[in-house]
């Protein structure tokens, strides 16, 4: 399956059984290559930290099913799934993992810090709220250059909510009446903090009232619910009627990173809807409909497997970044770099 | 008819977007207004649609401006006040510094910060704060000191594919002139002689340059020819102008009129020290501001930065050593 198939199919039909299993299709792949991170991890091939999108995979496939080709994608640490449906190859995920120098980011930066701007697909800084007003941006100069129907999408959570950043980009792109579509996965802690300690409002999509924006509430537990609000709100941003906040419920189903045991998660809320997995959910559905059997969905898997095994292997033969053909510059107008020999050149 | 540094700043940018249809502003008051100093008046009107108010969000337009730039536009930001763009800090040091060396793709982005003091203005519009976004590896940070370099550095600023923070000076806008606009400058990166001498160097930028001509003209009565270097550019910094002008003279004094510690006077005193230790007659000197908030009246702040006098006073002394 590749990124390819999606970006050439302009049109969907959120309710239709393609649509679904298309979804349900990159949340398996993005489940699986997750698991696979956290085993690289726990057997200490990756450096740095694992974040995994675990609960949440429902929510972000419905994003990148929605995209188009020349739409704009700002995804936050919890969308594997999203960056695969909207055209990152799986590759492209290993490869910043093992920071391998064939990677979009050359091991310079790792993990979730990937992206591809050609393909519209921004690599996050860690500082939450700040890619928000970036993909404000792009819209802004694709409307100077004449461009229309484009849409952007930026993640966000619910600890992200409470930034300045956050606040000024939802309230520059709705002066600027953007094609933005905001998603906040509201998964009930932003790391260890409850959203009790997060926000005072009833609901995040309260917020949207402030902002004069459209906003829908989600099951993000659902993902035929996502694909359909996810289809909605872009919709409308895409025929101009300006910025869209959803705000979509779940539970995360993993640690903040693989190095945190989640301990401090209320074990009601496990229990509660709001802790279902979306994949089973998923899976559950397609068994009802009869869209598949247990051996179609174990097949599924297994094929998912092996390409998640194949790329990873072929990473780990791949070279490492390599400190000496490094140029150690940050500027892309070399004749303005420092003097090199003052640094520990 | 003569030409202001502010002058010349409004008029780079008119050239700016008359020349390339990829250039914008954004910022606060820019529009119809024509900008808190004037540096866009009238351009909302000749350039429509392209010189756009900004809400008091600074996060947000430096935010969107590296947007645009990915994009291919050449977004030029006007933050009202120097001060007001540590708001805006986490997208200029995070977002747009590292934008190219993570992905390849360049952000050509101008920050204008209108800088420095002018008496009366107090703690939160006087900053000088060149010295800490010349820290952060990715951004160029350019110092004009003239009507002519205002001018040449911004369209400079405007062409080069790499966030470029501008440090205009306040104090400057009104007061220096010149006679016409430039039509050739020095190259980017370079610092100029500002004022030939042979007995002691002051290294200084941005309106110190002037606070140094002064001294250097009350020396002069006194016999001292001092030479004096304007870096224009703090980043890149030009250590070679400057250590050639050391070997001439071997004496360096460095001026700036940011707080005293770390930064660009205490950068070009290691870079001296450590390339050219055995140039030095004397032990080289550094004079700053004061390190307090940047005072409100005239009798505090005429002594918070340093002046002409207090120039010449710390130049007397390395000179009779």
């Amino acid at each position: 399956m590749s990124g390819n198939e999606n970006s050439q199919r302009q049109l969907i039909d959120p309710e239709s059984q393609l649509t679904f299993e298309q979804a349900y299709r990159w949340m398996l792949l993005a489940r699986i290559l997750d698991d696979k991170f956290a085993s690289l991890y726990r057997t200490g091939k990756i450096h740095g930290g694992v974040f995994l999108g675990r609960g949440q995979e429902a929510l972000s496939a419905s994003i990148g099913v929605n995209l188009r080709k020349n739409d704009i994608f700002a995804p936050l640490i919890r969308d594997g799934a999203g960056r695969l449906a909207f055209g990152e190859s799986i590759l492209d995920a290993v490869r910043t993992y093992m920071g391998s120098s064939l990677g979009p980011m050359r091991g310079r930066d790792g993990n979730v810090h990937r992206g591809n701007l050609k393909a519209g697909l921004l690599p996050m800084i860690s500082h939450l709220g700040a890619m928000i007003s970036v993909v404000n941006g792009m819209l802004m100069a694709r409307r100077f250059k004449g461009q229309s129907g484009m849409v952007g999408v930026a993640s966000a959570g619910d600890g992200m909510t409470s930034t300045g950043a956050f606040h000024e980009a939802l309230n520059q792109a709705s002066i600027e009446k953007l094609p933005l579509v905001v998603v906040i996965a509201d998964n009930q802690y932003a790391y260890s903090v409850p959203t009790s300690r997060q926000f005072a409002c009833h609901s995040l999509a309260d917020r949207a009232v402030g902002y004069g924006m459209k906003s829908f509430v989600v099951d993000g537990t659902d993902l035929r619910a996502c694909l359909i609000t996810l289809h909605k709100a872009i919709a409308r941003a895409r025929s101009g009627q300006g910025p869209q906040l959803i705000v979509a419920s779940l539970l995360r189903l993993c640690g903040h990173g693989e190095h945190d045991d989640a301990g401090y998660v209320d074990p009601k809320l496990k229990v509660s809807p709001l802790g279902r997995d979306c994949l089973e959910v998923a899976e559950n559905f397609m068994l009802e409909q009869n869209w598949a059997t247990h051996s179609s969905l174990a097949a599924e898997r297994a094929g998912f497997q092996k390409q998640v095994e194949e790329a990873v292997s072929q990473v780990q033969r791949e070279p490492a970044p390599d400190p000496y053909r490094e140029n150690w510059q940050a500027l892309a107008t070399q004749s303005l770099s420092e003097t090199p020999g003052l640094s520990n050149a | 008819m003569s030409i202001t540094y502010l002058d010349a700043i409004r008029a780079a940018q008119a050239k700016a977007l008359a020349d390339d249809p990829r250039v914008y502003i954004y910022g606060q008051d820019v529009g119809a207004f024509g900008g808190a100093f004037k540096a866009t008046k009238n351009l909302a009107k000749e350039f429509p649609g392209r010189v756009i108010d900004a809400p008091i969000s600074e996060d947000a337009m430096i935010g969107s401006a590296v947007g645009a730039a990915i994009e291919g536009m050449r977004p030029i930001i006007e933050i009202q006040f120097a001060d007001f763009s540590t708001v805006g800090l986490n997208q200029i040091v995070n977002q747009a510094s590292t934008l190219f060396w993570r992905t390849g793709v360049p952000c050509p982005i101008t920050i204008r910060l209108p800088s420095g003091g002018t008496s009366g203005s107090g703690p939160f519009h006087s900053q000088s704060l060149e010295a800490i976004y010349a820290h952060y590896p990715g951004l160029i940070a350019f110092t004009p000191a003239t009507v002519e370099d205002a001018y040449s550095m911004l369209l400079e600023a405007v062409a080069i594919d790499d966030p470029v923070i501008f440090f205009e000076h306040k104090f400057l806008y009104y007061h220096l002139k010149a006679e016409a606009l430039p039509t050739t400058a020095l190259p980017a990166g370079k610092a100029r002689v500002a004022l030939p001498g042979r007995d002691m160097t002051i290294v200084a930028y941005s309106a110190m340059v002037h606070e140094a001509l002064a001294a250097a003209e009350a020396l002069a009565l006194e016999g001292y020819q001092i030479e004096i270097v304007d870096l224009r550019s703090i980043k890149p910094l030009d250590t070679d102008t400057v250590m050639a002008s050391v070997a001439r003279t071997g004496r360096l004094l460095c001026v700036g009129e940011s707080w005293p510690w770390g930064g660009v006077t205490a950068e070009v005193i290691a870079r001296v020290a450590t390339e050219g230790l055995d140039l030095l007659d004397v032990p080289p000197q550094r004079l700053n501001a004061k390190d307090t908030p940047v005072p409100y009246h005239p009798n505090l702040w005429g002594v918070h930065r340093p002046t002409a006098r207090a120039i010449a006073d710390a130049a007397r002394q390395m000179l009779r050593t």
